[in-house]
């Protein structure tokens, strides 16, 4: 759906999607990684349970919530990839945190 | 003949309640409303039906609080029927924590004096520690025990607005938001209102302006005492269900956030937030809730309170204008089903109201006590 208008850099980090592969630009956001590698949502909400994408891509309306590393409900459009990162949908809402 | 039966001031939560109650009994009424930078604490509060602790110092406000909760049911019942808008109420019961044997002993002492003020109406239970952790397993060792009501409830305190909005659109109420209002004028059988809309006439009009009662209430021969109290509060990342009731300072909503409250400050007209009371309200949650520890916060904001000089509603009509009335007050959430019910009917003077005449500003005048 998306692609990038212009090419910076040649640096690619790798990122673990949905537990498949895939190598996108270094330096860019989790949201628009997700984007560009043609996912159809990040989420379900959870009252209705409907697909969603990243909307503002600058952090006000909280639609990009994915679960990073373990984490869930982080915007996406806030943080930056890393290399070997594991990014999964976020499915309604988050578990209740383990207490040590 | 003047073109509305009432005017209504101020279209929060209680201008709201009262429109609706009215335009309910065939009534022909108009609400002028302020603009979205006005102070609202319709917009900005917790969002509890609450009934323990209430009228501990006024007997009058437990018997009103009480029948307001028994209220609710049928009240949210027939406004969503109308409307098709959820307020996601439950009446669940709510618990008070109690963290230390100085707050169970005093807790005691006011769950037992709102008893005696009700005739027994008002029902109580103390739970100990591990009663309360059977209901919340999620509570820590700190929690020596809780205060639990059945009557207690919650409700999301925004759909309730809607509802109410959408209630009045429903029964021909006229809404005019961003009003300004230069004069009141009270004439032989009514009275004309100066707002940015024009003059609008009307047999009676009830002042529901919150924070902006006092000055409206002076073209009115009224003395409204209105008092500023600061709440914040703040709301988490949505969960999974682990809070099935609500307590005083945490509960989790319909849709999964949970809420966590509140502080009472005298900063005048301010409904900012400060990081020494959020750091205080999170502390508080989190020694109640160590998981919480671990969750997100989204959001935190500051609300004013409408308060009277004893915490107790204010229902008056005017003796210098008859046919002006006021409604100000704390918890007008709760409040919500007696003012769309027995208070709008006590304004058209279709119920003779023994309770509500208990709550005219005459208890503030020195030289009744
Ligand atoms: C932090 C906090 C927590 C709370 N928690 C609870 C709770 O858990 N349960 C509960 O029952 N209650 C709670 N409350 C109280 C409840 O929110 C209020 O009692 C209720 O919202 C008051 O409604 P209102 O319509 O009187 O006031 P507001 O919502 O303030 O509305 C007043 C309206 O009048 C308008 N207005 C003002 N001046 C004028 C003017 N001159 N001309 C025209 N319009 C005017 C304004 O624009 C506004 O829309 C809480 C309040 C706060 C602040
Ligand atoms: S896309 Fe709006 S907050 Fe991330």
């Amino acid at each position: 759906m998306f692609r990038r208008i212009e090419d910076i850099g040649s640096d690619t980090v790798t990122l673990w999607i949905d537990k498949r592969e895939f190598q996108v630009p270094a330096g860019i956001s989790v949201a628009a990684a997700v984007l560009l590698c043609g996912f159809d949502k990040v989420r379900d909400t959870p009252v209705s349970g409907s697909p969603r994408l990243p909307y503002c891509m600058m952090g006000i309306c909280f639609d990009c919530l994915m679960c990073i590393d373990g984490v869930p409900n982080q915007q996406a459009c806030q943080v930056e990839v890393r290399h070997n990162m594991t990014i999964d949908y976020q499915r309604g809402a988050a578990e209740l945190p383990q207490q040590e | 003949m003047a073109e509305y039966d009432y005017i209504i001031v101020g279209g929060g939560l209680v201008g709201s309640s009262i429109a609706y109650g009215l335009a309910r009994q065939k009534h022909r009424v108009a609400v002028l409303d302020g603009g979205d930078r006005s102070f609202r604490a319709s917009r900005g509060n917790f969002g509890l039906v609450w009934v323990q602790g209430k009228g501990a110092n006024f007997a009058p406000y437990a018997r009103l609080t009480g029948r307001a909760a028994d209220l609710w049911p049928q009240f949210t019942e027939q406004l969503t029927g109308e409307t098709g808008v959820g307020t996601d109420y439950q009446r669940s019961g709510g618990m008070h924590f109690c963290l230390d044997e100085q707050e169970w002993e005093e807790r005691v002492e006011e769950m037992e004096t709102i008893r005696a003020h009700t005739g027994d109406a008002f029902d109580y239970e103390m739970l100990n520690h591990d009663q309360v952790k059977q209901q919340i397993p999620q509570i820590s060792d700190r929690v020596l025990g809780a205060s639990y009501s059945a009557q207690d409830g919650h409700v999301n305190p925004l759909y309730l607005l809607q509802a109410l909005q959408q209630g009045m659109d429903h029964h021909g109420v006229r809404y005019l938001p961003n009003q300004v209002i230069d004069k009141i004028e009270a004439r032989q059988g009514g009275f004309r209102v100066h707002a940015s809309e024009g003059v609008i006439a009307a047999g009676k009009i009830v002042l529901c302006a919150g924070l902006g009662n006092r000055p409206l209430g002076e073209m009115l021969g009224m003395d409204i005492p209105v008092v500023v109290d600061r709440g914040q509060i703040m709301i988490t990342e949505r969960l999974q269900p682990f809070l099935n009731l609500p307590t005083l300072h945490v509960r989790q909503t319909a849709e999964g956030t949970v809420q966590i409250g509140y502080s009472h400050e005298d900063v005048g007209l301010d409904d900012g937030t400060s990081p020494t009371e959020l750091i205080k309200i999170a502390h508080r949650a989190v020694t109640m809730f160590p998981l919480l520890q671990r969750v997100q916060l989204v959001r935190a904001w500051g609300a004013l309170r409408i308060m009277t000089p004893d915490g107790n509603p204010i229902y008056q009509q005017s003796t210098q204008c008859p046919g002006a009335f006021t409604v100000t007050c704390h918890s007008g959430v709760t409040l919500a089903a007696m003012h769309a019910g027995p208070v709008a009917e006590w304004i058209a003077g279709s119920l003779e109201q023994d309770l509500i005449n208990k709550f005219s500003t005459d208890r503030f005048d020195v030289s009744q006590n």
